[in-house]
């Protein structure tokens, strides 16, 4: 099945066949059976699925932290599957940011540090109009001094997305943003997401279970049992709920 | 990023803090041997340069035989008194004075015992009046035969006064002779003596005919070049004059040669720092090593962050060696400091022990400081290789999920380790069997250090049933079955903890066995071989072995109840140009019966005045049978032909060559420095000690001993060097108690959650200390074992190599090896004290919510 959205010109992440096999014989898992999906630019695209339906194997193929066993992952024009190294550092460096749901800031450093230290790993100096514009819109410009235990799981997560942002990757993949957050902090983290795409441009992938979470996106990908099942476009908190429902009960999936 | 691994660094500092330890105390070894030998070595030069700075030209006889320092003293050959009249006519000298001056004068103090000395020579010389540099502080100048002057240190130390008898031993006299002290002399700026020196000055006739033992003879001939000649026009001129025979000198050259000569020593003991030192960084290595694959494992989920936002491989690796440079260079710092002040200490303790040297400023030579660093980073750094490469390996994933890290298995590890031991053994068989060419020790140094590489190697193999055997000792209680369980965890984390603590442990354990197993075969082919029941011998403090008058043999002879008198000279000497030492005896029948040596060829109960005896050894290396002449050039006295007339089979006891007694008044010490009494059947010890200790009275330096007395007098040499040497290496095990601190601490961080959870369901404070202990307990117990196991094998190894030497009972310590793993086990029960409170302290429900 295919994903059919996504007529623009060229896409900001494609996966084409995609398969992801884990271990062999008896204690074989396929996580992914032939994915193909395409996640436009200037999008905030939402994949959606139950535990185990492999969403987040999906985004861990597409951002290239994992090889896939069968089909490509491409992302802008730039080919992942079968980068070495270098190239996926490279990859990680000019085209890609990443939001964790734990987090992930370096506790030894400032918030402002933690937001620059990619550039700095890639030995890039920031644009400075930039960085105002980031620093601005998630709203950290009197906290940038401080460290990450001095500041709320809210905060945290801002700086992360701030760290993400500011190297303009071609596409940010979130990986359940806001897991660790109450529903305010959450809703905080996720307009500002959505707020990214709207004015920026930003393209943003995100793998959530929250359909609130998915609400805010312009476009979610069910994913079960390996294989996109089903889409919305617009999607509302509602719609999301129901199409999860219907996938809850296997046997109204299944195509 | 630099600044990424800067803050870490900083946040994590006292993590870090145990193991720079371990470099900071290698260095300080490095940079201590450094200073000590420089700080020493300036001393000496100010030293000499004081004593010779009133000399411009200094002429002396060439040395008969070249003795460098480790063999023993240079003993100038005497100059003709014509000598001083024939260097006067020389144009330019506008003085020049006879000079005696001779080891081997030794002052009987007011106790009755000999004043020793532990390095500086007891100089007799002849009194040649004032100077700047020399003036009388009491009394007068020595004008009668029985008259000495002493100077200030020397009688201070002997505790006499003006007027007093004193007994004096000299060169040529190892019997007492009194004289009156006349005056007492000291040395411009205060000083007492020079550089420790003790001495004691005569008329020039006694000081001739007692410490040169001719008379109108002198060591050297002093001299003042004229107004606008100069030293070395004046050297020149006096070497063509005087001919090849002469060795002409500015007073500059002679100071830098005296200076020379003594450092040479001093390079030795660098050596000997220099080597724990290495000791000491090995055993750091492991500890670094360890300390910096526990924080990548810790760090895994920051590391593999840094790789998803874009980090390369190579910047990982950078990130982890930027912080080895930095804890290297911290740990340098520290370590080039605290060598300083060791350095300074035990140059301080020299100076003393020598005698009041005084000491040059405490300089910090470039070698100390390029060593200190050079050696602080390197090590560091190379340790910290391993972790960042695997640290480079963490994928970015990582970041999001914990990746089960599976035990990898020990296959490769064992492989290489088993490479790697087996290198270790070969290099040792090459060295051990003499077949390294020319480079025997460095192939054997070469081989343990492979050897323990490869076992550590293999340590995590080997650690998996052994821990768990030692742990089931354990194992009644809960505490003691987690503890166990915790320390056959990380196979890879306890094995590399224990190898450290197995270096220190495997040196100490492989030198005593090769001491004891050379002490307790020298003192059984001693107990076979000595026939005699009474020995005269003395300790031996400086470079001059104790001697006594030769006189006491014959009236030994006369005693009722005494069969066989032997007595035994020594010196260096050549024979057909090579260095050789030899020994000559008083009564060569005696020797052959109380030795029981056998002849392989000639007749060895006999000895003419220009015949020789040779070991069987001796005689087949360099080729010689009965009736072969060889050339033999003794310290004193010109070269002279002797025939060897008999061969004797070489044993451990037996000396390569043996001269007559008559040969002996040309040694450099022309009196015995043992005696071998045999008794008569049916004598008793007890009876004749006592009349033989009577005709010593006059040689307060040697004693009497009965013959175990005298064996173990003889091995307590080797005791001295076994107790040092364990007390050098007991740093190396203080280093690696420090590893077990380090890896408890960090485990017990590391299952922070776990112990928390622990406690939860209900394991009390002292239960957890318990279980701690119990890890620590069979990790440093289990190092123990292997040390003790190691150091057995690399002893065995030494001692059947050394086989043909003499060496031929293997001496296993084993009272020592057990000692050494209870120690083990308290060193394990003192590591765990700190990461056992702490553990005990968690605060469980942080504990629980610990990410």
């Amino acid at each position: 099945m295919t994903a059919t959205v996504g007529q623009q010109a060229q896409a900001a992440a494609r996966a084409n066949d995609v398969w992801k096999v884990y271990g062999s014989g008896e204690a074989q898992v396929i996580a992914l059976r032939g994915v193909s999906a395409e996640f436009e630019r200037g999008r905030f695209t939402a994949i959606m699925g139950p535990s185990g339906s492999g969403k987040s194997t999906l985004m861990h193929c597409l951002a290239g932290l994992d090889s896939v066993t069968r089909g490509t992952v491409s992302i802008g024009a730039t080919t992942v599957t079968g980068l070495g190294d270098s190239g996926l550092t490279k990859l990680r460096r000019d085209k890609v940011g990443f939001i964790f749901q734990q987090f992930n800031l370096l506790p030894t450093l400032t918030a402002k540090e933690n937001i620059l230290l990619p550039l700095s790993i890639a030995g890039r100096k920031p644009d400075p109009a930039w960085y105002d514009t980031v620093i601005k819109t998630v709203g950290l410009q009197d906290r940038l001094d401080h460290r990450p235990a001095q500041l709320s799981g809210g905060q945290q997560q801002r700086v992360a997305c701030a760290r993400a942002l500011v190297s303009r990757p071609d596409v940010i993949f979130a990986d359940e943003p806001t897991g660790n957050l109450d529903s305010r902090s959450g809703a905080e983290v996720l307009g500002f997401l959505r707020n990214s795409v709207r004015e920026h441009g930003q393209t943003i992938v995100m793998v959530t279970h929250d359909p609130t979470a998915a609400a805010y996106a312009d476009r979610v990908v069910f994913l079960a049992d390996g294989q996109i099942v089903s889409e919305l476009i617009e999607p509302t908190a509602d719609t999301v709920l129901d199409t999860m429902k219907k996938l809850d009960t296997p046997a109204e999936v299944g195509n | 990023m630099f600044r990424a691994t800067l803050k870490s660094l900083l946040a994590r500092k006292v993590r870090l803090i145990l193991s720079g330890l371990a470099v900071v105390l290698g260095v300080m070894f490095v940079s201590g041997a450094f200073v000590l030998t420089d700080t020493l070595g300036r001393s000496f030069d100010s030293v000499f340069a004081d004593g010779f700075s009133e000399i411009d030209v200094n002429v002396a006889a060439k040395p008969k035989v070249q003795v460098d320092e480790m063999e023993g003293e240079q003993t100038a050959a005497p100059l003709p008194a014509a000598v001083v009249d024939r260097v006067k006519q020389v144009p330019g000298v506008a003085s020049a004075t006879g000079i005696v001056n001779a080891d081997g004068a030794r002052v009987i103090g007011s106790n009755g015992k000999v004043i020793t000395s532990f390095g500086p020579p007891q100089l007799g010389e002849n009194w040649i009046g004032e100077t700047d540099l020399m003036q009388l502080r009491e009394g007068r100048a020595p004008q009668a035969e029985d008259e000495i002057v002493l100077n200030k240190a020397l009688a201070t130390a002997a505790k006499v006064q003006v007027g007093q008898k004193v007994g004096v031993l000299t060169a040529f006299e190892s019997k007492k002779r009194d004289f009156t002290l006349v005056g007492i002399m000291g040395y411009s700026g205060d000083r007492d003596s020079i550089g420790g020196v003790n001495e004691v000055f005569f008329t020039t006739p006694v000081a001739q005919r007692l410490m040169l033992g001719e008379p109108d003879t002198f060591s050297s001939i002093t001299l003042r070049a004229a107004d606008g000649v100069s030293d070395e026009r004046l050297r020149d001129d006096l070497a063509r004059t005087l001919g090849a025979d002469f060795e002409v000198k500015t007073g500059k050259q002679v100071a830098a040669d005296a200076s020379a000569g003594l450092k040479e020593g001093l390079s030795f003991f660098n050596k000997i720092l220099l080597g724990f030192a290495a000791v000491a960084l090995l055993v750091g290595t492991f500890l670094i090593l360890n300390t910096f694959s526990i924080i990548v494992a810790q760090r895994t989920r920051e590391l593999a962050l840094m790789r998803a936002i874009g980090a390369s491989g190579r910047q990982i690796i950078g990130s982890v060696v930027l912080e080895a440079i930095a804890v290297g260079l911290i740990a340098s710092v520290l370590g080039l400091a605290a060598g300083i002040g060791v350095g300074a200490l035990l140059a301080f303790l020299f100076g003393k022990l020598a005698g009041g040297l005084t000491l040059a400023g405490i300089g910090v030579p470039a070698a100390a400081v390029i060593g200190s660093f050079g050696v602080g980073l390197v090590i560091t750094v190379v340790a910290a290789l391993l972790p960042a490469l695997r640290a480079s390996r963490i994928p970015p994933i990582a970041a999001m999920q914990d990746v089960a890290t599976p035990d990898r298995p020990l296959t490769k590890i064992t492989v290489a380790g088993s490479v790697v031991t087996g290198i270790g053994a070969l290099l040792l068989f090459l060295g051990l069997s003499g077949n390294a060419g020319g480079q025997t020790l460095s192939t054997i140094l070469g081989g343990v250090l492979f050897a323990f590489i490869g076992v550590a190697l293999l340590t995590p193999l080997i650690s998996r049933p052994v821990v768990s055997l030692l742990g089931a000792i354990f194992s009644w209680s809960v505490p003691g079955q987690l503890g166990r369980l915790n320390s056959g965890r990380n196979p890879r984390r306890t094995a590399i903890t224990a190898a450290a603590l197995m270096v220190g442990i495997a040196l100490v354990t492989g030198v005593t066995v090769i001491l004891d197993s050379a002490k307790g075969s020298i003192s059984a082919l001693a107990q076979d071989t000595i026939k005699a029941e009474l020995v005269i011998s003395g300790q031996q403090g400086g470079p001059r072995p104790p001697s006594f008058d030769p006189g006491v043999l014959d009236r030994a002879k006369a005693l009722p109840g005494v069969q066989l008198v032997d007595g035994e000279y020594g010196d260096m000497a050549r024979i057909n140009g090579e260095g050789t030492w030899v020994a000559a005896s008083s009564d060569v029948a005696s020797l052959r019966q109380i030795f029981g040596a056998k002849a392989t060829a000639g007749d060895i109960d006999r000895l003419g005045p220009t015949q020789m005896l040779a070991s069987s050894d001796t005689a087949k290396s360099r080729g010689w049978s009965v009736g072969s002449t060889v050339n033999v050039q003794l310290t004193r006295g010109e070269a002279r032909t002797y025939t060897i007339s008999g061969i004797y089979e070489s044993s451990q006891l037996t000396n390569p060559v043996t001269l007559p007694a008559t040969a002996a008044k040309d040694f450099a010490i022309p009196q015995p420095i043992q005696g071998f009494i045999q008794l008569a059947p049916g004598a008793r010890v007890a009876d004749v000690q006592p009349q033989v200790e009577a005709l010593l009275a006059d040689s307060p330096e040697v004693s009497v001993a009965d013959r175990d007395a005298f064996i173990q007098q003889q091995m307590s040499s080797l005791d001295g060097l076994l107790t040092m040497i364990q007390i050098l290496l007991a740093l190396a095990i203080v280093i690696a108690v420090l590893g077990i601190v380090n890896t408890l601490a960090l485990s017990v961080l590391e299952r922070t959650r776990e112990l928390g959870l622990l406690r939860a369901i209900g394991l009390r404070r002292g239960q957890t200390m318990g279980m701690i202990t119990v890890e620590a307990v069979v990790i440093s117990v289990f190092g123990a074992l292997l040390g003790v196991a190691v150091g057995s094998g690399l002893g065995a190894a030494v001692v059947e190599a050394l086989k043909d030497e003499g060496i031929t009972d293997l001496i296993l310590p084993w009272g020592q090896m057990g000692v050494f793993l209870g120690l083990a086990a308290i060193i394990g029960v003192v590591a765990a004290v700190l990461p056992a409170v702490r553990a005990a302290r968690i605060n469980v429900l942080g504990a629980i919510a610990h990410d």
